[in-house]
C-alpha cells in the first residue's frame, strides 16, 4: 500500500501548493460578486436604485459608530446626524437639529426639531443625543478623543442638548456636527460596551428615511420609510423605494453593467471613464474635464525623518520636479486636477492667499528644481548625471505606492521621471497595500502618496493633517512624513480655536499656515482626486451636474459623503419614465 | 477490511493534523499586522483611543497571547466548530462566511469534477477505436488540458458572455434576485453557473479523454488482449476487459486530480466574481484576514479528504485486488 499512502501525502501537498499559490497569485485580480440582472426580479426596477463603488466585501454590520466599515447607507439612510453640510454654501444645514448656535464661549447649544420619531415610533429627544455623544466616553471607541476637550452633553429640555467644553475647538467641533450618528437610546443603552462598539446591530433603528430590507453576501437593500420626518419638515423625499448597495465588482463588471443599464450610479474610479462618458453611456457632473468634482487631494509625503527629505531646500527640489499636467493628461485622462500649490481643494478657494502663492508657490519647472538643489549644496560629484547628498554619499530614494492601483503606479513613474531630469534618483516600488500601510505608519519609507483626508467643512482637517504634532510611534491617519514644526502645529491649534463663522479670522490664520507650508513644503500637493461618480439615466434622471437647472449636490453614496450632499442627492433624482 | 479502513483513517487523521498546522501558520507568517490595519482603518488619531482599540481587538482575536497558546486555542476552537471572527466582515464568525459561500463553490466543483470524469473517460474509449476521432480529440483533449483554467475561463467570458451575450459574465446571480427556493432564483443561478463550470469542466476533460485513450490503446495491445482475441473472443468483450483495466489508474488520477482541480475552482471564482470560497480566500489575503483564510483553507482541506476517502471506498469496489489483499491481510 505504499505507493496508496504518497498518493494521499501528494494530494495533501497539491492543498499546501494551492494555498501558496493562492497566496502569490492572489493580488491582481479583485473580488466581489454581481451579475447582469435576468428576469423576474422582486424589486422593481423603476423604483430601484443600483449603487456600487462604497462596499468592498459583504455588508459587515450596521452599526453607525463603525463608519469604516458598516453597510453603506447605515449613517445617512438609517441614522442621522445633527446637521449636514453643503460644500456649495460652506456651511451647515440643520437636520435633526433646528438649530445650533454658541451661547457662551465655551457652550453650544443645539434645538431639535420637534416631532421626529425614530422607526419604532418613538421620539427623538435630546436625551438620545446626549446619550449618543456620550458613547464616545467609551475608552476603545474611534471618537473617544472628542472627550478630551468636550466636558459635557447635557439634556436640558426635551429638545434641547448643552454641551459644554474644556477647549472651545470650534473648527473641529463642526466637522463632528455632521459626523456624529443619532443613536436610539431606549434601544442602546441595555447593551453592553463590547456590544455597543463592536456590535452587529443587525436591527437597526433610525431616524432616516430608510429601514433596511434584506442583506446578502454581495449586497444590501434598503427599502424607504414613508413615514420619515422629512417628507413634512424639509419637504422633500428620497425617489427611490428601493437602494440596492453592490459589493464592488471588477471595473470590467461594473463598466459592462453600465453600459447595460443595469447600474445606475457607480462611485468607482473606472480608468477610462472620460471615454465612456463623451459616448454619452453615462454621465457625470461635469460633461468635459474635469468630469468629476473634486473630493481629496493626493500628496506626496516625503519622510522627514530620512536625509536628504529633512531639507526643506531638497523637497522643494523635488515639488518642482513633479510633472503633475502629464500625470493628469496621461495617467488620468483629465478625470483630475492638478493641485494647487497649497494643496486645498477648489471648495477652499477662498482660503487661498493668492499673493502668497504668487510669491512663493511651485510650479513644474525644471531648471528652479536644479538650481534649488545646486543652491543648497546638492552636487553631483560622480558625473552620472543625477545629485548625490551633501556629504557626497550616494542619493536614491524609493517611491512606494500599494500594488495593483494601477492608476497611482503610473503616476509615480511620472515622478520618478520627473525627478531623474531633475537629477534626482527616484525609484518605483510597489509593494502589498497592507504591507505598505505598516511601513507607512512606522515611518519605514523613503516617500509614498497619500489621499486620506476628504473634502470636510474646514481646511483644518487638512492642516492638521499635515503638521500634526507630536509624532507616534505609530503614526496612523495623519502626518506620515514625522515632520515636526512646533511653530506650525501652534499656528493649526489657533486656527482650531476659530470661530467657522469668522472668515476673515479664519483667512488670517490659514495665511500664517501657508507661509510655513509654501517654504516647508513638508508634502508636495500632487493632483485632486475626483468624487468618482458614474451613473446611467435609464431609470433614473436629473442626476447632479453643472448644467443649468441641475442639482449641485455631490452624487455620491461614500461613507461620510451622504451628509455631504449625497442623500440630498437621492432626493433630487426622478424616474426617467 | 476494518485494518483497511483503520490505516486509511490514521493516514487522514494525520494529513488532517499537518495540514490545519500549516493552515494556522501560513496566514501568521504573512507580512503585515491585521489589527494596525483595522485600527488604522477606523481612522483613530489620538494616541490613548488607538492604543485602547489595538489592546481591545488583540485581546478580541487573542494575538497578545504566545504562539504556542494561540495554537493550542486554535485547536480547542476548532474542535467546537468555532472558526473565530472575521476581520474582514467583522464582527460576523467565519463560520457563517464561509457557508454562505459553500454552496457556490460546491455547486461548481462536484458537477465539473465528476461529468468531466465520466464524459472524459467515454470520449478517451471512444476515440481510442474509432481512428477519425482519435485524429480530433488527441489534440484538442491536449489543447484543452494545457490550457490554464484562468485563461479558458476569460475566453469563455469574452466569446459567450461579452460577444454572444448569451450567458452573464460575473456573479452568482443576478442583482434584482433575492436568493431564495424559488424558481426564479434557481433558473437565474444556473444561468451564472453555466461559464464557470464550463471553464472547470473543459481543462479537465481533455485531460481525462487523453489518459484514458492511451490506456486503452495499451490495454489492447497487451498479452491478455492478444490471447483473448487468438481465442477467437468477440471484439465487444475484449473492450470490456481493457475497458475495466484502464479505468483503474483514472481512479487514482482522480484522487490526484483533486486538490488541482480546487485550485482551478479558485481561479475560476475569481474570474467570474462567483461568490464561492476562492472569492473569500482572494479578499481575506488582501485584507490579512487570518480566520477567514485558514477557516477557508480548512474547508477545502476537509473536502479534498473526504473525496479521497471515498475514492479509497470506490476502489474496493472497482479493483478485486484490494480486497483480495484486505482478506489476505497483506498487501
Amino acid at each position: 500500500m505504499g505507493t496508496r499512502t504518497r498518493v494521499r501525502i501528494t494530494v495533501a501537498l497539491a492543498v499546501f501548493g494551492l494555498a501558496a499559490t493562492a497566496c502569490t497569485g492572489g493580488g491582481s485580480s479583485s473580488g466581489g460578486s454581481t451579475g447582469p440582472a435576468g428576469k423576474g426580479g422582486a424589486l422593481p426596477r423603476n423604483e430601484t436604485l443600483y449603487t456600487t463603488g462604497t462596499q468592498w466585501g459583504p455588508p459587515a454590520n450596521y452599526n453607525p459608530l463603525r463608519n469604516w466599515d458598516h453597510a453603506t447607507g447605515t449613517k445617512g439612510l438609517v441614522y442621522e446626524t445633527l446637521f449636514h453640510f453643503d460644500p456649495n454654501e460652506g456651511k451647515l444645514t440643520p437636520w435633526l437639529a433646528e438649530s445650533g448656535s454658541w451661547t457662551g464661549d465655551k457652550t453650544y447649544d443645539v434645538k431639535l426639531r420637534q416631532g421626529i420619531t425614530w422607526a419604532d415610533g418613538k421620539p427623538l429627544t435630546a436625551k438620545d443625543v446626549a446619550y449618543s455623544y456620550g458613547l464616545g466616553k467609551i475608552e476603545a471607541s474611534a471618537f473617544h478623543s472628542l472627550w478630551s476637550w468636550l466636558s459635557d452633553a447635557k439634556a436640558v429640555d426635551a429638545t434641547t442638548v448643552r454641551f459644554t467644553f474644556k477647549e472651545a475647538r470650534y473648527q473641529e467641533w463642526d466637522f463632528t456636527l455632521y459626523g456624529q450618528p443619532i443613536v436610539p437610546e431606549h434601544v442602546w443603552s441595555s447593551r453592553t460596551d463590547e456590544d455597543i462598539l463592536n456590535g452587529v446591530n443587525d436591527k437597526p433603528v433610525g431616524t432616516g428615511a430608510y429601514k433596511l430590507k434584506s442583506k446578502s453576501q454581495d449586497r444590501v437593500v434598503w427599502e424607504r420609510r414613508e413615514d420619515w420626518w422629512g417628507t413634512k419638515a424639509l419637504s422633500m423625499t428620497p425617489a427611490p423605494r428601493y437602494i440596492v448597495d453592490v459589493s464592488n465588482p471588477s471595473n470590467e463588471v461594473v463598466i459592462g453593467q453600465l453600459g447595460q443599464g443595469q447600474l445606475d450610479l457607480s462611485n468607482n474610479f473606472l480608468p477610462g471613464a472620460s471615454s465612456l462618458i463623451k459616448s454619452k453611456k453615462v454621465v457625470s457632473y461635469y460633461d468635459k474635464a474635469p468630469y468629476m468634482l473634486s473630493a481629496n487631494t493626493a500628496w506626496l509625503v516625503p519622510n522627514t525623518t530620512k536625509k536628504p527629505m529633512n531639507d526643506a531646500a531638497f523637497r522643494r527640489a523635488l515639488a518642482a520636479s513633479v510633472d503633475t499636467g502629464k500625470i493628469v493628461k496621461g495617467v488620468y485622462g483629465d478625470l483630475v486636477k492638478p493641485a494647487s500649490p497649497t494643496g486645498l481643494l477648489p471648495q477652499w478657494e477662498q482660503f487661498e492667499d493668492k499673493a502668497l502663492i504668487a510669491e512663493k508657490g511651485f510650479t513644474h519647472d525644471v531648471a528652479a528644481a536644479k538650481k534649488e538643489l545646486a543652491d543648497a549644496g546638492y552636487k553631483d560629484k560622480n558625473g552620472d548625471g543625477l545629485v548625490e547628498n551633501k556629504d557626497g554619499s550616494a542619493l536614491s530614494l524609493k517611491l512606494a505606492v500599494p500594488s495593483g492601483w494601477t492608476d497611482w503606479m503610473e503616476a509615480a513613474k511620472v515622478i520618478a521621471a520627473g525627478a531623474k531630469e531633475a537629477g534626482i534618483k527616484v525609484s518605483t516600488e510597489f509593494p502589498d497595500q497592507n504591507a505598505l500601510n505598516e511601513q507607512r505608519g512606522n515611518g519605514d519609507f523613503d516617500l509614498v502618496i497619500n489621499n486620506e483626508r476628504q473634502l470636510s467643512s474646514t481646511p483644518w482637517t487638512y492642516y492638521d493633517y499635515i503638521f500634526q504634532m507630536p509624532v507616534q510611534k505609530q503614526q496612523n491617519t495623519v502626518n506620515f512624513g514625522r515632520y515636526e514644526n512646533p511653530k506650525a502645529w501652534e499656528l493649526v491649534q489657533e486656527l482650531g480655536g476659530v470661530r467657522t463663522d469668522d472668515v476673515a479670522g479664519m483667512k488670517t490664520a490659514i495665511s500664517k499656515i501657508q507661509d510655513i507650508q509654501l517654504t516647508e513644503m513638508p508634502i508636495i500637493p500632487l493632483w485632486y482626486n475626483g468624487l468618482w461618480s458614474q451613473s446611467t439615466s435609464g431609470t433614473w434622471k436629473n442626476w447632479p451636474s453643472d448644467a443649468a437647472g441641475a442639482p449641485k449636490t455631490a452624487p455620491a453614496l461614500w461613507r461620510n459623503w451622504l451628509e455631504l450632499g449625497g442623500f440630498e442627492t437621492l432626493t433630487q433624482l426622478k424616474p426617467a419614465k | 477490511m476494518r485494518r483497511y479502513f483503520a490505516r486509511k483513517l490514521l493516514v487522514y487523521a494525520l494529513t488532517f493534523v499537518v495540514a490545519v498546522t500549516v493552515n494556522w501558520m501560513i496566514p501568521r507568517f504573512m507580512p503585515g499586522d491585521p489589527v494596525a490595519a483595522m485600527v488604522a482603518r477606523a481612522r483613530v488619531s489620538q494616541p490613548e483611543a488607538a492604543e485602547a482599540m489595538r489592546t481591545y481587538y488583540n485581546n478580541l482575536f487573542g494575538f497578545d497571547e504566545p504562539l504556542w497558546q494561540q495554537y493550542l486555542h486554535f485547536w480547542g476552537a476548532l474542535l467546537q466548530g468555532d472558526f473565530g471572527i472575521s476581520i474582514w466582515v467583522f464582527p460576523t464568525p467565519v463560520g457563517d462566511v464561509l457557508l454562505d459561500a459553500l454552496p457556490y463553490t460546491l455547486a461548481l466543483m462536484i458537477p465539473s469534477v465528476l461529468l468531466s470524469w465520466f464524459v472524459g473517460n467515454w470520449i478517451g474509449a471512444l476515440s481510442a477505436r474509432r481512428k477519425v476521432l482519435d485524429n480530433t480529440v488527441l489534440p484538442a483533449g491536449y489543447l484543452l488540458t494545457a490550457m490554464p483554467y484562468m485563461w479558458i475561463a476569460v475566453i469563455l467570458a469574452w466569446a459567450l458572455g461579452a460577444k454572444a451575450g448569451w450567458f452573464p459574465l460575473s456573479g452568482g446571480y443576478s442583482l434584482d434576485i433575492q436568493p431564495g427556493w424559488n424558481a426564479d432564483f434557481v433558473l437565474d443561478a444556473l444561468h451564472h453557473w453555466v461559464l464557470p463550470f464550463l471553464s472547470l469542466f473543459l481543462v479537465a476533460l481533455g485531460g481525462w479523454a487523453i489518459g484514458m485513450r492511451n490506456m486503452i490503446i495499451y490495454e489492447l495491445e497487451s498479452d491478455y488482449s492478444s490471447y483473448l482475441a487468438a481465442l477467437g473472443a468477440p471484439q465487444r468483450l475484449i473492450r470490456r476487459y481493457a475497458f475495466r483495466n484502464a479505468v483503474l489508474p483514472q481512479v487514482t488520477g482522480l484522487a490526484l486530480q483533486l486538490g488541482v482541480l480546487v485550485a482551478g475552482a479558485l481561479v475560476t471564482e475569481i474570474v467570474f466574481a462567483y461568490p464561492g470560497l476562492g472569492s473569500l480566500i482572494l479578499a481575506s489575503i488582501q485584507n490579512q484576514d487570518f480566520f477567514l483564510l485558514q477557516g477557508a483553507f480548512l474547508f477545502i482541506v476537509i473536502g479534498v479528504l473526504i473525496a479521497n476517502f471515498l475514492i479509497d471506498i470506490v476502489y474496493v469496489v472497482v479493483d478485486p485486488r484490494t480486497r483480495t489483499g484486505m482478506a489476505g491481510g497483506t498487501s
